[in-house]
């Protein structure tokens, strides 16, 4: 079954082009200087209009997670974890461990991850991995 | 809002609850409708105000013939009833309205004529977070808790304990889908849903529904029930993401809600006797009863291992008896669990709770929407203004 994907809009095509090229973009405001995420042309801190697109590192930590024992259709049919990660820039993203097994021992809190880009057609998102995996 | 100045007159639950399938969904909201109009002896065309979430407040105005001057169609998710309550307080005083019908209903397990959850892929939700694979609920709300219990220094099996206290007080309960006792070990050894989260952690998925009446303090004392008069209340809403909550170990939307109502109210916590917090999963009970200051944070889990919730502790109730119908994890939980956390509450206020904490006079429902979403919170009290 076909993995079910995001529909950019105006507001986030830019993120999803970035992973398309390999790149994980967030975005920052030049006034107050808070990286945020998900997109929008707003400091969701200071209200200014007054932003920028930059490349992220694509490293960050293991900040929480479940594994889901019950996977959705277009997911497989092994448990897989549903994670966030708190990037090295600030910003918590929601996503996908993979590259180690799939369990508590694995997947330890706090662990350094980097992003890993996995391409599905129209989409490719953000997974991932983790460090020097 | 000014205290005391409106109750709750009628209030009820659907006839049957837990598994209705010939019942649809718009017919669970009239069911308990018109149940709660008996209570307090009054007929549709009584009803000046309606409010709902789930279904609108125009088809539920419709379906049972009233012409209301008030309309709230707030839909925040399982507490959207308690901010109900919160505006339709402030419209009784404003005299948008004198008599408000705030209704839920549910065929979360039959499905018959239920809409489908959650929203689109063009939605921040499902561009950002469901793409990775969430599931609803079970595993998503869950999302936070490793990290939670990892920095309040909790473990898996004080999760599996709040449902095995609340599985004590649903006992006692005959409208309870779920009553034999169970252990720590059976918590911990059910079917896994979504690491941590066992089955026994996971709320039911039941049908039903409930509804409440309000009217003004004044015109309280002519309905046949014991008046339960709104102390104080709370809202607040923070991110329909789960993954962009600000902080994983406490809920922004709860301590926002839950510091207004206690101001409202002119209350300190030991004035409180009886506590509902909506329980869609094991661990809304420590996080609710440390961001509503019951608890400093990382005290929750002894506070509930050492019974101060629970129906015995030494010979006698706890000293803060929560979630005495059972909770979401043992009562029932139809989807949008807040409608029955407010009944307990007043059924507890007007003395008739099947686990009836003695000598209740205050009693808060403190709801949850969506996933940490947002949140309500309603302060009840039974002492006439």
């Amino acid at each position: 079954m076909d993995r079910v994907l995001p529909e950019p809009t105006p507001e986030t095509q830019h993120f999803w082009d970035g992973c398309k090229a390999g790149e994980l973009l967030l975005q920052r405001c030049t006034e107050c200087t808070k990286s945020y995420f998900p997109p929008r042309p707003f400091c969701p801190k200071c209200g200014s209009r007054k932003v920028e697109v930059f490349k992220a590192t694509g490293k960050g930590k293991l900040w929480s997670y479940v594994i889901n024992h019950r996977p959705r259709p277009d997911l497989g049919t092994e448990p897989h974890s549903i994670a966030v990660v708190m990037l090295d820039e600030g910003p918590q993203m929601m996503t996908n461990i993979v590259g180690c097994p799939q369990t508590p021992e694995a997947l330890q809190l706090d662990m350094p991850v980097e992003v890993k880009f996995e391409d599905f057609g129209k989409i490719t998102l953000p997974l991932f991995k983790p460090a020097g995996a | 809002m000014k205290q005391k100045t409106v109750a709750a007159v009628g209030a009820a639950e659907t006839t049957e609850l837990g598994r209705i399938p010939n019942m649809s969904v718009i017919q669970l909201h009239a069911d308990a409708a018109l149940n709660a109009m008996a209570d307090c002896g009054l007929k549709p065309s009584d009803i000046d105000g309606v409010a709902t979430a789930g279904i609108s407040p125009t088809e539920l105005a419709y379906y049972l013939g009233i012409t209301p001057t008030y309309a709230d169609g707030t839909s925040v998710g399982g507490c959207s009833f308690m901010l109900h309550v919160r505006h339709a307080a402030a419209a009784i005083n404003e005299g948008l309205a004198k008599t408000i019908l705030i209704t839920h209903g549910e065929s979360g397990r039959s499905r018959v004529g239920a809409g489908r959850f959650g929203g689109g892929t063009s939605s921040l939700p499902g561009q950002f977070e469901s793409p990775y694979g969430p599931v609803g609920p079970p595993s998503m709300f869950t999302i936070p808790v490793l990290r939670y219990l990892k920095t309040r220094g909790y473990s898996i099996e004080d999760l599996a304990n709040v449902a095995v206290v609340q599985r004590e007080w649903a006992a006692k309960n005959p409208r309870a889908t779920m009553k034999d006792p169970i252990t720590v070990d059976d918590v911990m050894n059910a079917r896994m849903i979504a690491y941590p989260f066992t089955l026994l952690m996971c709320c039911l998925v039941t049908d039903g529904g409930g509804a409440i009446i309000l009217t003004s303090a004044e015109r309280a004392k002519d309905f046949p029930q014991k008046p339960v008069y709104i102390l104080g209340t709370g809202e607040s809403v923070e991110t329909p993401m789960v993954s962009q909550m600000e902080d994983f170990n406490s809920s922004k939307a709860f301590r926002v809600s839950g510091k207004k109502a206690f101001d409202e109210a002119g209350i300190s916590h030991k004035d409180v006797d009886h506590l509902m917090i909506y329980d869609a999963f094991a661990h809304l009970p420590l996080y609710g009863l440390e961001d509503l200051g019951f608890c400093k944070p990382g005290e929750a889990a002894a506070f509930i291992r050492e019974r101060h919730t629970a129906i015995e502790n030494v010979g006698k109730p706890g000293s803060l008896p929560l979630n005495t119908n059972g909770g979401g994890l043992s009562y029932m939980h139809s989807g949008m669990y807040g409608m029955y956390a407010m009944q307990e509450s007043i059924r507890q206020l007007r003395g008739i709770a099947p686990a009836q904490v003695p000598g209740a006079k205050i009693s808060i429902s403190h709801g949850v929407g969506g996933m940490f979403a947002a949140s309500g919170t309603v302060i009840w009290s039974n002492e006439a203004p």
